[in-house]
């Protein structure tokens, strides 16, 4: 057993030992180590302000992620590479491409959200060659995404998104500073892997990496009270914001068998307990088309790199986006305590607001979604007040499969922020059952749906709105534009498309 | 003639000959202009250390030894009498050092920018927001002081609290300052006697600043009463006299100053005192430096934000659209204070004819007191909630009359030699409002456009789609007139390098750059040898905030007076020592022209200091013509105006009121712009941010008067892909401001804000197609999804306005 974490910034290797367990790596940036370029904008993840890069081996190769630095504790870096902004100068004092562009570009005004944009923009720069797709929908769409994540109030973005770009024409002839250094991460990376199982003790706390499941369900098993943490995406809020004293912390994430995604032979698709979105999107995505742009609109990309798929449902929030998508996809949710397993479907995970199905020392080892029949027809629909990095005021994952006459054969229609868990329209299911996809079958499941809830008045939205956009959503998969299935009715994702062709 | 480099015969400066290797660029007036220099573009001058972590920010300065840190203790009711203040166990926290709260301010526990005398720093017996401040902690640690604010129990005796426009008209809540009156001719009679006449309510929502870096100041105590701040604040010197007047001191031991701020947009004017003079005032009880940045909910929940607006508007105008006489209320959430609420209340009518003439018109104004954060400067400054009321009637009238309210704006524009009277009696010499709009007009299509989308729209059932173009013509000059005053301090050192001070404050603006290139220009030097320090009250004194769009307008001229005192000795030196005619030294690019010669500029500067020639001066400027009496509602508040016009195209979902800009054109008039670059970003950003405030931005409180949307994830401010698809901006060409300002410029801080109304009257023209065009949508703002769907909703069922409320 290590009893301390080893990880690089920029070229220093740290070990850390003596670690409270809810130090951010923000703090201990920008207190400990003097790199007072990643600032501090909203501490919860949001602004991207503390946006630093982290690279880690997976399958030989080091992959860079952008995360937030005020909702990543510093325990997590254990076997990473961290660059920050004062890293990126190459060695004889020059700009990275994308910095030189901010420059030439007039992308920074204050300049507060600037080093953080310039970790999104470099870590996109490492991951996608966007010159080649200049002057595409997907430039934007990619841009968009990798960008989501940083607020500016200065420059209404347009100047950054244009440095991007010049960034990128630069970088695809002249290629990618970090890109070129890969082989001297790697093998410094590949050093600090010893698939060792790490405890970190400190006056404030513990902290335990298990290094496998079994060391995880254990360790969970024999104290039940600790905190199980996979991205932190939540947890690091419990820390910045309700300011929460955490003794014991149980990593998630260290376990590698839990890393596993896979599409099985049946076809059903398995994500374990420590993937991250980022890391399941391309799974997800061809396993459930329709819910692309839904998935692709969960928190930033900085928070879709930390947040895993199952700490999104364990942590039974009613207005996560992935639960509603999960239980309109049937997937059934796999949990373990101590060497006891069990498997529920995902909607009898969430019992009340708060409240799931889940025992002391229980924990959930993956969410298995299975094979969609041929014929279902699906529409996933996200609203919330911003497009981008907002919480859902709305979420519906619809699920129908037709019957060869074209009558509804199954449906089911999974809502967020309905209610106070995640949870199906089961009248709204009811009226649709059996019918043909009419105009008429679509207003009795729009007023069935009125009945099926009774939603909360909050910041996010009213009741009557809540309710309004519920029965609404519906419309879209009875829309008679929608020219294949319902996934192409017309949404505000999609209108560019439509406008230009 | 003579050869200078002869002459001057001592000293050769170890710089390197400049002479000759300047690139030359615009020439201007034969001679060879730097690159880089005022009226071309220049990058801005710390944007190589924003993008690499360099530039520092209050909270990045190395602490010094034995600093402690600052957090607060925030009042949890909107209105309550406080029986007991329970700090037991906040003190008791390991780490902390001692728990400040009213009793412990040495001086005048008021921060009254205006001297109101209604803002305690830290709450006495009563609490008058939720969110006000009541003690601060005092630890070695930032960590330790936030754990421990949260400790304290304090016991309250609820009050009736009054949180919304409505609650404080229906209770007769009291003003915090003045109500306020313009009127010209009579727009009663105007109105009776009008062929068609209406009458409305637009409601209009408040913003959160958000700059991105949260309000922070660093206090360190100096000797003998001496204190030094390090603040992140848009108004140094008020600053300074708040923490003067805090510590009962005078303003001659305290110092403020500050290098850049993370985005100011107002929202450090004055809020920023409130962190400063509570870290001075830890400073003082401890002995140490200390440092208080807020957390951003802190943030948030203490500070105050635009102004929200009830304005209720009666209009009387012809068939053919043309006004004949308005009458408006403009009722604002103030807050708990007065703050600078006055001066915004009076701005929002300065502005609520926006670029059209009224010819009777009577405006008033109800700053009204509320138990809410106390709503404070914000870009535009209540200009642009007037701007929108006056965008709102020229709606109704192009509904009313079945006109494209694009002819209805052009009907109504200011004339230059008449109908040219704004409402406080000021002639408009230089409207050119309609000029551009049509332009505009023409530049972007937008009449055929406006055809295409309602041809689209007929065959949609769910995606309409919407366009407006509106114009914007705003006031520059502080309203109160003694605040158009600034003063540089300007230094050449002998090897020929310069510094530049001034009063004005860098938030983001590119105003820094811009003060340098008035002094590369006029002294022909490149940016690396002209260098802008930070803004210090040491250095230039008793300066106005940067505010109201005037930073670059009074400092620049300030800074080229400092730079000519400078330049008229140089010249006089260099005519007598080398015996030439004054009118023969000229600075350029390539060096100091003497006569037929050239001098590099060091060898000029180091020349003269030989000479004993003094080589540093202040410089001063005050705007001229403007005058204002707000007891009579007459006189010429601004200097000039400043114009534009955006046109928006948007996309409306009316399944769930979701919307997004599919293309903005903006034309706009920075006169002859200082930097055209920097001016590009401050209206591409202005858009964004105004568009934000009358879309997506909402600011929630609940019932029991506590902010909800105190933080990013629930307040939400434009991301990347909320910026418009298509998003053309051109500055106006060959219109340098007719007035003699900086280099004939205009200021651009705050009139392209005005240009997000655009949006919402896009929005707006989506929505008016639900109704065949028959009925003015009425849409107010934040025009959010949900606000839009019940609109869409009251379009559908009704078909009017007479559920407006709906």
């Amino acid at each position: 057993m290590r009893q301390h974490i080893r990880f690089y910034v920029g070229d220093t290797l740290h070990h850390l030992s003596d670690l409270p367990p809810d130090l951010t790596l923000l703090d201990w940036l920008r207190e400990q180590q003097g790199r007072t370029g990643t600032k501090e904008g909203c501490n919860e993840g949001d602004c991207g302000a503390c946006t630093v890069l982290v690279g880690r081996l997976e399958q030989g190769r080091v992959v860079w992620c952008a995360v937030n630095a005020c909702i990543q504790l510093v325990w997590m870096l254990d076997g990473a590479q961290l660059l920050t902004v004062e890293d990126l100068r190459g060695a004889n004092g020059q700009l990275h491409p994308v910095q030189q562009a901010m420059v030439d570009e007039h992308g920074s005004q204050c300049g507060f959200c600037t080093p953080g944009f310039v970790m999104s923009m470099v870590a996109l720069s490492t991951q996608v060659d966007l010159a080649a797709l200049e002057g595409t929908l997907d430039e934007e769409r990619i841009i968009n995404e990798a960008l989501a994540g940083n607020l500016c109030r200065c420059t209404g973005y347009a100047p950054i998104v244009r440095a991007m770009k010049k960034a990128a024409t630069y970088c695809a002839s002249n290629g990618e500073p970090i890109r070129a250094r890969m082989q001297e991460f790697i093998t410094r990376l590949h050093h600090l892997q010893d698939g060792a199982t790490v405890e970190l003790r400190s006056p404030a706390g513990r902290v335990t990496l298990p290094a496998s499941t079994d060391a995880l369900a254990a360790a969970y098993a024999q104290d039940p009270a600790a905190v199980m943490v996979a991205g932190g995406t939540d947890v690091g809020l419990w820390i910045t914001k309700r300011l929460r004293q955490l003794p014991h912390i149980i990593a998630v994430r260290s376990v590698q068998e839990l890393h596993q995604i896979e599409t099985r032979p049946d076809g059903a698709l398995w994500i374990g307990a420590a993937v991250t979105y980022t890391q399941a999107m391309p799974f997800l995505v061809s396993h459930l088309p329709a819910a692309a742009d839904a998935l692709r609109r969960i928190g930033s990309t900085q928070v879709r790199n930390a947040a895993t798929v199952c700490g999104n449902i364990g942590n039974g929030s009613p207005i996560g986006d992935g639960p509603p998508i999960f239980i309109a996809a049937g997937a059934e949710l796999h949990l373990r305590c101590a060497q006891e397993r069990r498997v529920i479907p995902l909607e009898a995970f969430f019992l009340a607001y708060g409240k799931q199905d889940i025992r002391p020392g229980e924990f959930i080892e993956g969410v298995c979604i299975p094979p969609q029949a041929p014929g279902s027809v699906w529409g996933v629909y996200k609203v919330s007040k911003r497009f981008d990095q907002d919480i859902s005021a709305v979420l519906g994952a619809f699920r129908l499969v037709m019957a060869e006459d074209g009558t509804i054969q199954e449906a089911c229609l999974a809502y967020g922020g309905m209610a106070g868990i995640p949870c199906r329209a089961k009248k709204a299911e009811a009226a649709l059952l059996g019918q043909k996809r009419t105009q008429a079958t679509l207003r009795a499941a729009q007023a069935a749906v009125k009945e099926d809830f009774t939603p909360l008045s909050d910041m996010r939205a009213s009741a009557w709105y809540r309710t309004t956009v519920a029965a609404n959503l519906l419309a879209r998969l009875f829309d008679p534009d929608a020219r294949h299935a319902p996934s192409g009715a017309p949404t505000l994702q999609n209108w560019q498309e439509l406008a230009h062709g | 003639m003579v050869d200078p480099h002869r002459t001057a015969g001592h000293q050769t400066p170890a710089q390197p000959d400049l002479a000759g290797t300047q690139p030359a660029s615009v020439q201007q007036g034969g001679e060879p202009a730097v690159v880089g220099g005022a009226s071309s573009s220049l990058r801005h001058e710390s944007a190589h250390l924003h993008v690499a972590g360099g530039a520092r920010y209050v909270d990045d300065m190395p602490l010094p030894a034995g600093a402690v840190h600052v957090a607060l203790g925030l009042s949890s009711k909107a209105h309550a009498r406080i029986k007991h203040m329970g700090l037991d166990a906040v003190a008791a926290y390991p780490g902390v050092i001692c728990v400040l709260t009213a009793k412990d301010i040495p001086g005048h526990n008021q921060i009254s920018p205006v001297g109101a005398g209604d803002e305690p720093l830290l709450a006495e017996d009563e609490v008058f927001f939720c969110g006000q401040p009541l003690f601060a902690v005092v630890a070695q640690t930032r960590h330790a002081a936030r754990h421990a604010a949260v400790l304290a129990q304090v016991e309250y005796e609820d009050l009736p609290a009054v949180l919304t426009v409505e609650q404080a008209r229906a209770q007769g809540s009291a003003l915090v300052c003045r109500s306020l009156e313009m009127t010209r001719g009579n727009a009663q009679q105007a109105l009776a006697q009008a062929p068609c006449k209406l009458a409305g309510q637009l409601v209009v929502g408040g913003q959160e600043h958000f700059y991105l870096e949260g309000q922070a100041a660093l206090a360190w105590p100096g000797e003998d009463g001496e204190m030094r701040v390090c603040s992140s604040t848009q108004h140094p010197t008020e600053t300074q006299h708040m923490v003067a007047h805090v510590l009962d001191r005078p303003n001659n031991l305290v110092t403020v100053e500050v290098r850049r701020m993370g985005g100011g947009f107002g929202g450090k004017e004055t809020q920023a005192n409130i962190v400063a003079c509570l870290a001075a005032l830890a400073a003082t009880h401890t002995g140490r430096p200390a440092k208080l940045r807020l957390d951003r909910d802190d943030d948030m929940l203490v500070t105050g934000k635009r102004h929200d607006f009830v304005i209720d508007y009666s209009v009387g105008f012809d068939k053919q659209g043309q006004v004949l006489g308005v009458d408006m209320e403009l009722a604002a959430r103030c807050g708990w204070s007065a703050d600078l609420s006055g001066p915004v209340t009076d701005r929002a009518m300065f502005h609520a004819d926006n670029a059209y003439y009224y010819p009777d018109v009577r405006l008033r104004s109800m700053p009204l007191r509320t138990n809410t954060q106390s709503n404070t400067a914000f870009r535009g400054f209540g200009g642009p909630q007037g701007a929108a009321a006056a965008e709102r009637i020229m709606e109704e009238i192009a509904f009313a009359t079945g006109l494209d309210p694009l002819d209805v704006r052009l009907r109504n524009v200011y004339g230059t030699t008449e109908r040219n009277v704004t409402p406080y009696h000021m002639t408009v010499e230089d409207s050119i409002a309609g000029e551009v709009m049509t332009q505009l007009a023409e530049d972007c299509d937008y009449r055929k456009r406006r055809e295409q989308i309602r041809a689209f729209n007929r065959t949609s059932p769910h995606m309409r789609r919407g366009i407006a173009l509106t114009p914007v013509k705003f006031g520059i000059s502080f309203t109160a007139t003694h605040f158009n005053q600034a003063g540089a301090l300007v230094h050449v050192y002998t090897d020929g390098s310069v510094q530049v001070n001034h009063g004005g404050t860098e938030m983001g603006q590119g105003l820094h750059t811009k003060m340098v290139q008035i002094a590369m220009r006029e002294f022909g030097l490149p940016q690396d040898r002209v260098r802008i320090t930070a803004t210090t009250t040491g250095k230039v004194p008793n300066t106005s905030a940067t505010a109201a769009s005037s930073g670059a307008d009074l400092n620049g001229m300030a800074v080229l007076a400092a730079v000519r005192t400078i330049k008229d000795r140089l010249v006089a030196f260099a005519a007598t020592h080398w015996q030439v005619p004054p009118e023969q030294v000229r600075f350029t690019a390539a060096g100091v022209g003497v006569g037929e010669a050239l001098v590099p500029f060091a060898t000029l500067v180091n020349a003269a200091y030989m000479a004993r020639v003094s080589l540093s001066s202040t410089g001063f400027y005050k705007t001229p013509k403007i005058s204002w009496d707000a007891a009579t509602g007459r006189g010429r508040p601004f200097y000039y105006f400043a114009y534009g016009a955006a046109c928006a195209e948007v996309a409306v979902d009316l399944l769930t009121g979701e919307n997004r800009i599919e293309r903005v054109d903006i034309l706009h008039d920075a006169g002859q712009s200082l930097n055209p670059d920097i001016d590009i970003g401050q209206i591409e950003g202005g858009f964004v941010q105004g568009a934000g405030w009358l879309t997506m931005e909402e600011l929630f409180w609940d019932a029991a008067g506590r902010l909800r949307t105190h933080a990013p994830s629930t307040y939400k401010i434009p991301a990347c892909s909320d910026r418009p698809r298509i998003f053309n901006v051109r500055l106006l060409q060959n219109a340098p401001n007719r007035e003699d300002t900086i280099f004939r410029s205009k200021a651009v801080g705050e009139p392209p804000f005005v240009h997000g109304l655009a949006v919402l009257h896009g929005i707006s023209d989506a929505l008016a197609s639900l109704d065949e065009y028959r009925t003015c949508p009425r849409l107010n703002a934040p025009a959010t999804p949900e606000q839009i769907l019940r609109v869409a909703e009251r379009l559908r069922q009704h078909g009017g306005v007479k559920d407006e409320q709906a």
